[in-house]
């Protein structure tokens, strides 16, 4: 396997507020190799968009990421850059894409400007230049009549259409990685798949890394590489796709899996599983699934159980006492239903 | 665009006629028979009668209602009691002192708040925002006629006897200009007029600017918090530019509504202002024809002060249409 | 120390400590550890008590002076004492209050305004206000209108005898600030009260029934709001003769649009809610699913508006009585006194300084109990 592009070590992002610290990223780790595509999958909640976030240092306070974490493009530490390299990182090497298409757009600026704008800022193109850049971008995404949507507010699109100029925008300065978060969450179902299709595409065309964050196991299955599943903060389990889909070994990605009806379909909500997410101010002690675990057993109240290194990983005791995995998420339902 | 202001003016012409029924109602509601307000040392019992003929103040209400809309549609404010010529001819005088006054303080209230406002939200719960959220509350309770003679009393009176202080910093205490206007240059002319503008623009306007400054920093707050915000700074954008650039326009949105609220609240403050400074304006006009009891005079510049306002609610709708594409493209 | 020893101490303490409270206001409440009632309690009763002690010849000559004055003062001053008295006694042998009781919408605002150390200042400013103008016989001793030697007492500056001077007539201006507080907060208060209730009803009616009456009315709203406050106020007020009644009358119909289209606002949301579709099916008569049903939830943002309301009417009747269009002199009001201060600013600064201030200080209080109102009432409107 190649270099990493971008390597995450035990980032840890904490909102220090008035009623408390909340650890809503605690110790995750992940890295991502040039044209690989790395899902990350997690109900919502679970601090995927936080991660995201902290990798372009865009935490706001009381938010930090806390002393110890590593984020490191190429050979580059990220969390030791200055504000100013940051600046040149985001929209330029890193870029993101967001959740919500109807306000990530700035409703009094055109399409255009938006686009053309992270042009002149990190390549100092002049407007003619950036707004030739601009449409070729927006033809890419797929939007006819680019010279002349070019023009045109935020308000005159549609969602889908937003979306695409969204990823027009990302991809201006041709990053080397880019994180999409939840891109397609907001969208109507036959949309979401062509959205899907031209973030493959652009990949593949482009050759950049792409972290793909959803919590719909679906759509990871079908853009994602590698998949970490993320619970309560922490990465639970990680694995190439085929492996993880296959055989789930974290208890949390099996009640993930069985909750999808069908791999490559919309599914209902991810809260199937029973119970909720505790609150980020206060983790259960040892493993923080096991309020919600078919499986647990005394261990999993009291000692935390470690994630290994490897690629193919489960943060769980059942790696070391897998005799106890029995009964399970069927019994639990069959419970449920009487 | 053309077919919004279009609509805009058309929806004003109603208010209009309800403002002209009502200073009709008014006067008729005074106490009394109408034209008793017209009784007035300076005019003797024949004029009045003249005036009863031709106003047809005998006719019955509504003739007399259909009269003095047209009078009034058609520029014709009637004739001032003490100074025997036409108002409108007056008022030609007055309006334009009080534009510039009122403008000079619409300027300073919007640069000064808007200013203001961006650097609290930008630096929320600083010191300095304390600083100024403090200050702002203790300004825009003080009255402006008030503000006004303290002003005069410190920039007028008593600071030029301080021995370092600067003669720049020394302003009339009173009028539009000074006694020797007429043998200035023309630079030494407009200078004249900006140092008289001084002090009445503060009194007038830093009230409005405080209580800018404070909607200015909330709906800043409000923007800075938008998802397009975070798109911005993602993009690598200069901290600068995403603030002057991308939350400064949306901020600026509901602040140009403002603009329409603040000018009948700006006109009542010009009342009370021009008549500290001696400001030949139409606040200055009112207040004299009142203690006059020069009553057509009264009539015609509350009236004109209404027409002024719904003047200044257009302008500013349509400021905002230019601003916010999404009212643009309706 | 353990608890329970604590408490035990606590009560063998209780004898002693119960005669000490009785005599001493705010004492129970320290005791308790409610620091802030406790404070104003002890503050409020010594406050009596120095005036009392301060001018006592002054509440000595109430019986004498035979002035309505001196006996509001006298009323104030003793019935003052006696809530201190009653509010210390009752939390020593009163039933323990239940502290986090009231989950009703008014006791969580009423906890969440407490909370808000600037607003209750701005309450304390203004209870402390009403206060003065009650007691103003007690604390001075000049009469507001009366004039002596002009020639001895005219133009002194301040000092200890004339804490704001006196003016071209000699009268002491501390008092006239003092009586002219009455004015100006009575004539607030009342045209306020007018002006909300006009335009709570104007504005309920006319969002529920909407339609050709909203359209009348709402028309009507922005044909007064065309016109800058003043300018209306002084021409209606030209047309009459300008006296406390006129202008209380004046300003409480012309202000009323502001609060007329809040509660039209509220009230469109409302109308649409389920208990008053319900009220509606009910079939309910339109005038009591309005008081009985509407009013009563569009209360917060009127008390708010109202508050902030009072500050602002305030700022309008010193401008009226600075223009002459009020209270006529030798009658007291903050803005007739600066007005008479105008002519001689340059030698005697202090007569159109002082009542300056009093209107900053009044309107500030009011506006940071308007804000605090409004962010415990009514959270959207925060600003
Ligand atoms: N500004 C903030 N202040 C406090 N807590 C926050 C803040 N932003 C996010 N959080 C908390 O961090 C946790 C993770 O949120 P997020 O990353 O948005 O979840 P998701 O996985 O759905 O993207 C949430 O529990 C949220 O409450
Ligand atoms: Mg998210």
């Amino acid at each position: 396997m190649s270099a990493p592009l971008l390597r995450v070590e035990n980032l840890r992002t904490y909102f220090h507020t008035a009623e408390g610290v909340v650890r809503a990223v605690d110790g995750v780790s992940f890295t991502l190799g040039p044209g690989e595509t790395l899902g990350i999958v997690g109900e919502s909640g679970c601090g995927k968009t936080v991660a995201c976030l902290s990798i372009l240092r865009l935490i706001d306070p009381p938010g930090r990421i806390e002393p110890d974490s590593r984020i490191s493009l190429r050979d580059r530490d990220l969390t030791a850059a200055s504000e100013g390299e940051m600046r040149s990182v985001r929209g330029n090497e890193i870029s993101m894409i967001f959740q919500e298409p109807m306000t990530s757009l700035n409703p009094v600026w055109t399409i255009g400007d938006q686009i053309a704008e992270a042009l002149r800022t990190h390549r100092s193109a002049r407007p003619a230049e950036a707004r030739r850049r601009a449409a070729e971008m927006l033809r890419l995404v797929g939007i006819p009549n680019p010279e002349q949507r070019l023009d045109e507010y935020p308000h005159q699109f549609s969602g889908g259409m937003r979306q695409r100029a969204m990823i027009a925008m990302a991809l201006a300065c041709d990053p080397s990685v880019l994180i999409a978060d939840e891109p397609t969450t907001a969208l109507d179902v036959t949309i979401q798949a062509e959205i899907l299709d031209l973030l493959a595409r652009l990949q593949e065309q482009l050759g950049m890394g792409l972290i793909f964050v959803s919590h719909d196991l679906g759509i990871i299955a079908q853009i994602a590489d590698r998949v970490i599943v993320m619970y309560a903060g922490q990465v639970v389990e990680s694995g190439t796709a085929d492996e993880l889909f296959g055989r789930p070994r974290h208890p949390y990605s099996e009640g993930l899996l069985r909750a999808t009806p069908r791999v490559g379909r919309r599914m209902r909500r991810l809260s199937v599983i029973p119970g909720s997410v505790a609150s980020p101010k206060r983790w259960p002690p040892g493993c923080r699934f096991h309020p919600r675990c078919p499986y647990a057993w005394s261990r999993c109240r009291e000692d935390v159980p470690p994630l290994p290194g490897e690629a193919r990983a489960s943060r769980c005791w059942l790696e070391e006492e897998p005799a106890r995995r029995t009964g399970g998420w069927d019994e639990l339902a069959l419970a449920e239903d009487h | 665009m053309t077919a919004y202001i279009v609509r805009r003016l058309i929806q004003a012409i109603p208010l209009l006629l309800g403002i002209v029924t009502l200073v009709f109602v008014i006067v008729h509601a005074a106490p009394g028979d109408p034209t008793a307000m017209y009784v007035h040392p300076s005019v003797s019992p024949e004029v009045i009668e003249q005036m009863r003929e031709n106003w047809g103040l005998d006719r019955p209400i509504h003739i007399q209602y259909l009269r003095w809309l047209r009078s009034f549609l058609t520029g014709d404010l009637g004739v001032s009691l003490t100074q025997n010529r036409p108002i409108v001819s007056i008022l030609a005088e007055r309006i334009p002192n009080t534009l510039i006054l009122s403008g000079t303080s619409l300027v300073l209230i919007f640069a000064i708040g808007i200013a203001i406002g961006i650097v609290q939200a930008v630096r929320q719960h600083s010191t300095l925002d304390h600083t100024l959220t403090l200050s702002a509350l203790f300004i825009y309770s003080m009255p402006s006629f008030w503000l006004g003679l303290m002003l005069i009393l410190v920039f007028a009176h008593k600071a030029h006897l301080l021995d370092w202080w600067p003669a720049a910093l020394t302003f009339p205490a009173s009028g539009m200009t000074s006694v020797d206007y007429d043998l200035m240059s023309g630079w030494g002319k407009l200078g004249d007029r900006l140092h008289h503008l001084v002090l009445p623009s503060i009194a007038l306007g830093v009230a409005s600017a405080a209580s800018v400054a404070r909607y200015m920093r909330s709906s800043m707050l409000e923007v800075i918090r938008q998802d397009y915000i975070r798109t911005a700074r993602a993009k690598g954008l200069p901290e600068r530019t995403v603030i002057l650039k991308h939350a400064l326009k949306n901020a600026l949105l509901p602040i140009i509504t403002l603009l329409g609220l603040y000018l009948p609240f700006l006109f009542s403050g010009a009342v009370l202002v021009e008549y500290v400074f001696a400001w030949p304006g139409m606040g200055r006009t009112i207040v004299d024809a009142i203690s006059q009891r020069d009553y057509p005079l009264v009539m015609a510049t509350s009236f004109i002060f209404a027409v002024m306002v719904v003047i200044a609610n257009l302008i500013a709708d349509i400021l905002y249409a230019v601003v916010d594409p999404r009212i643009r493209y309706e | 120390m353990n608890e329970a020893s604590g408490r035990a101490e606590d009560r063998a303490d209780g004898g002693r400590a119960l005669t000490a409270a009785a005599f001493i206001p705010g004492l129970a409440h320290l005791r308790r550890g409610r620091r802030r009632a406790g404070l104003s309690l002890l503050g409020l009763a010594l406050a009596m008590l120095a005036v009392l002690a301060f001018s006592f010849d002054r509440v000595a000559s109430t019986f004498t002076a035979g002035r309505v004055d001196y006996w509001v003062a006298m009323l104030t001053l003793a019935g003052t004492l006696a809530a201190a008295w009653g509010v210390s006694l009752r939390a020593e042998w009163g039933r323990p209050r239940q502290r986090a009781e009231g989950t009703s919408q008014w006791a969580i605002a009423w906890r969440e305004f407490n909370r808000n150390r600037v607003a209750v200042l701005g309450l304390f400013l203004m209870c402390g206000l009403y206060l003065a103008t009650l007691l103003a016989p007690y604390l001075t001793s000049y009469e507001p209108n009366a004039i002596g030697d002009i020639a001895a007492t005219r133009h002194l500056p301040p000092s200890l005898d004339h804490l704001m001077g006196t003016d071209k007539f000699g009268r002491d201006v501390f008092t006239r600030v003092l009586y002219g507080a009455r004015i100006s907060l009575s004539i607030g208060f009342v045209a306020v009260s007018i002006s909300v209730t006009l335009g709570t009803v104007v504005g309920a009616v006319s969002g529920y029934f909407g339609g050709a009456v909203d359209t009348v009315l709402m028309r009507f709203v922005d044909m007064l709001i065309s016109f800058p406050r003043l300018v209306l106020l002084i021409t209606v007020i030209a047309l009459f003769e300008p006296s406390i009644f006129t202008v209380i009358v004046v300003l409480g119909l012309t202000l009323w649009p502001a609060t007329a289209r809040i509660v039209r606002g509220e009230v469109l949301s409302l109308r649409e809610r389920e208990f008053v579709e319900a009220a509606r099916a009910l079939g309910l008569a339109s005038p009591r699913i309005i008081f009985r049903h509407i009013v009563p939830n569009v209360l917060g943002p009127v008390i708010v508006a109202a508050t902030l309301g009072l500050g602002n009417i305030i700022l309008i009747e010193a401008g009226l009585s600075f223009l002459g269009l009020s209270v006529q002199p030798p009658t007291p009001s903050w803005g007739n006194i600066i007005d008479g201060g105008r002519e001689y600013l340059v030698q005697a600064w202090w007569v159109s300084t002082f009542p300056g201030l009093a209107i900053v200080v009044t309107v500030v209080a009011f506006n940071l109990i308007g804000d605090g109102l409004r962010d415990a009432l009514d959270p959207r409107l925060r600003i």
